[in-house]
């Protein structure tokens, strides 16, 4: 069996990521005579949320509920989705690449003496089973040799899109109550706060991201891109350059060392398109880049530029959006 | 007040790769030669989380790195900006996996407590630029026995009724999370809690001055199961430029009204 987290959102659905996840899931099962893809989530299982994951083909719904893993901590819940492998006998586990599902799947194959796979993309052949990852941010790509089992890995964002199974699955519902060794519970979440309100909104759901970097040119140059943004009703994201330089928070960051995007639309105002930043937004559908250097790797990997000062260009393109009557 | 702190702060050389990836003939390295060297953002964070704990409340803030003759670099940029000793496993990186690697800093910490040297705390970033891997710090809490919080950007030491505890607090999917974890422990630093500081000129002095402990690795590693790494295929630029300057609003919002991403206005114009 090939046993796929699911994360869910705080309305309890699953994430696009995870979805993509089990989509991937389902692309090993068919290469492998048809392996059962169980989905493992930790909190409510809504009837939605079953009813989505049996559309995606899944057999078995495990969720895992209970006052010890109520609070997160990596070890317990590792623990937890091996006590539902134990019982369901998976050969791949798996996960969406975000910051959870890569610390998840770590302490897993710590845990099982396995090796684990982050951010992969794709696989070739199941014997043996060879993956291909990124690394660098994204910038170049690693073929791996997982051929210990349980193979454990997740799927880099975007790598596969999350479509519904042509058939689907039973989509069966079984709980799951495991009892967590004291130890695994030292390390736990004891508190979590709102996030700060601000323009960065929630940057790795928005559909629409306005980027700022360098080309802004200081802390109190922002006014025009954070219209830009508002009109939008986008997200603001920036550059390493601009947190570093203390213009903005890192939390708005998007980057290799920050938050990975993947808007339908994406609008870089005065960003070069360095790795560490194109690591953050490469999976955008559409970037419309604004920038003064016509040879900037943001422009020529973008989809559309506009060449200039961004400070003449987003004003007036502000102004040309409320002329015909938009804007959030 | 909080005992004096022994930190060991793990830091790798990766390549400082800003514009072009160029990989090594064999394709098991990224070839920094042209780009030069630096270390991982996450854990020049972590530097400085180390340096401004011990500068606090004392104790020692020891650097470690696993890598070839010239990552001493990367340890001497510890110690310039405060780090007080360093270690140096001696290998080449990359034929170390994640696993190997948590090994070797298990056996540094255990050789270093027989001799009396406890690293009460024990940071790593995150994530490598170069590979990747987003496992290390977690492998080692396993080969060590200790709880690991991933991911924090700020740590503090306090202490408690029940000793000393860190403090960590990172992001999580719901906003901001705090772990409280008894000593010892294991945390992995991600960028964005402190703004590492840049060695002074006396600082470099000091650091060379430092003599960095250099030792073999403890047993052959077994590797990381690469294959071989690949750079994507070029892609050629399909870019459409809209226009030049200011003028070319109206190409902009045309584009933004096909893609419907506009939402009528409130008010009307």
């Amino acid at each position: 069996m090939i046993l796929t987290l699911v994360e869910t959102d705080l309305d309890g659905a699953a994430t696009e990521v995870s979805l993509e996840a089990v989509s991937f899931a389902r692309d090993i099962s068919a290469a492998g005579n048809g392996v059962p893809v169980d989905a493992v989530v930790f909190g409510d299982v809504s009837e939605d949320l079953r009813a989505e994951l049996s559309a995606y083909g899944v057999r078995t719904v495990h969720r895992v509920g209970g006052d010890d893993v109520a609070a997160y901590s990596g070890a317990g819940w590792a623990s937890a989705i091996l006590t539902v492998r134990d019982a369901a006998g998976s050969v791949v586990i798996m996960a969406a690449g975000t910051d959870r599902g890569n610390e998840l799947m770590a302490h897993v194959a710590a845990r099982s003496g396995a090796s684990m796979a982050a951010n992969v993309l794709s696989f070739s052949g199941l014997t043996p089973f060879v993956v291909t990852r990124q690394v660098v941010g994204g910038a170049a790509m690693e073929e791996m040799n997982l051929h210990q089992r349980p193979a454990v890995f997740t799927v880099a964002g975007h790598a596969v899109e999350a479509k519904p199974a042509d058939v689907s699955g039973a989509g069966e519902l079984v709980e799951h109550t495991p009892t967590i060794a004291p130890e695994d519970l030292v390390a736990r979440v004891v508190s979590t706060a709102e996030p700060e309100a601000d323009e960065s909104g929630d940057l790795t759901s928005a559909k629409v991201v306005v980027g700022a970097g360098r080309g802004v040119g200081g802390a109190d140059k922002f006014g025009d891109v954070v219209e830009l943004t508002e009109l939008l009703g986008a997200a603001l994201g920036v550059s390493r350059v601009v947190t570093s330089a203390g213009w903005r928070p890192h939390h708005e960051q998007v980057g290799q060392t920050g938050s990975r995007i993947s808007p339908d639309l994406y609008v870089p105002c005065g960003i070069s398109g360095a790795i560490q930043h194109w690591a953050g937004c490469s999976s955008a559908k559409t970037i419309l880049a604004i920038n003064s250097d016509a040879e900037a790797p943001m422009v020529t990997r973008a989809t559309y530029a506009v060449i200039g000062d961004l400070h003449e260009i987003v004003p007036a393109i502000n102004a040309e959006i409320r002329k015909r009557g938009y804007g959030a | 007040m909080v005992q004096p702190l022994g930190v060991l702060v793990c830091v790798k050389r990766v390549p400082d790769i800003t514009e072009e990836v160029v990989l090594s003939e064999d394709g098991q390295s990224v070839d920094g030669r042209r780009s030069g060297f630096t270390m991982s953002a996450h854990e020049e964070c972590a530097v400085e989380l180390a340096v401004q704990m011990v500068g606090a409340g004392g104790g020692e803030a020891t650097a470690l790195t696993i890598g070839d003759a010239e990552a001493v670099e990367q340890l001497r940029n510890a110690l310039a900006v405060g780090c007080t000793a360093a270690t140096h496993v001696v290998g080449e990186p990359f034929a170390f996996g994640p696993a190997d690697v948590a090994r070797e800093v298990a056996a540094v910490v255990r050789d270093h407590e027989a001799a009396g040297r406890a690293h009460d705390l024990v940071l790593l970033g995150n994530d490598a630029a170069d590979t990747g891997d987003f496992q290390v710090g977690i492998r080692l809490a396993y080969e060590l026995g200790r709880p690991v919080v991933n991911g924090a950007h700020t740590v503090t030491v306090e202490d408690s009724s029940e000793g000393a505890v860190v403090v960590a607090v990172g992001e999580g999917p719901d906003g901001q999370e705090t772990y409280r974890v008894p000593l010892p422990a294991v945390v992995t630093i991600r960028e964005g809690g402190v703004e590492p500081r840049y060695p002074s000129v006396p600082g470099r002095l000091k650091a060379k001055k430092i003599p960095i402990e250099e030792r073999q690795p403890v047993s052959e590693p077994r590797g990381p199961g690469r294959v071989r790494m690949v750079l994507p295929p070029p892609t050629p630029s399909a870019v459409q430029i809209l226009g030049e300057g200011p003028e070319a609003a109206p190409a902009v919002v045309d584009v933004l009204e096909k893609l419907g991403v506009l939402t009528p206005g409130k008010v009307a114009p």
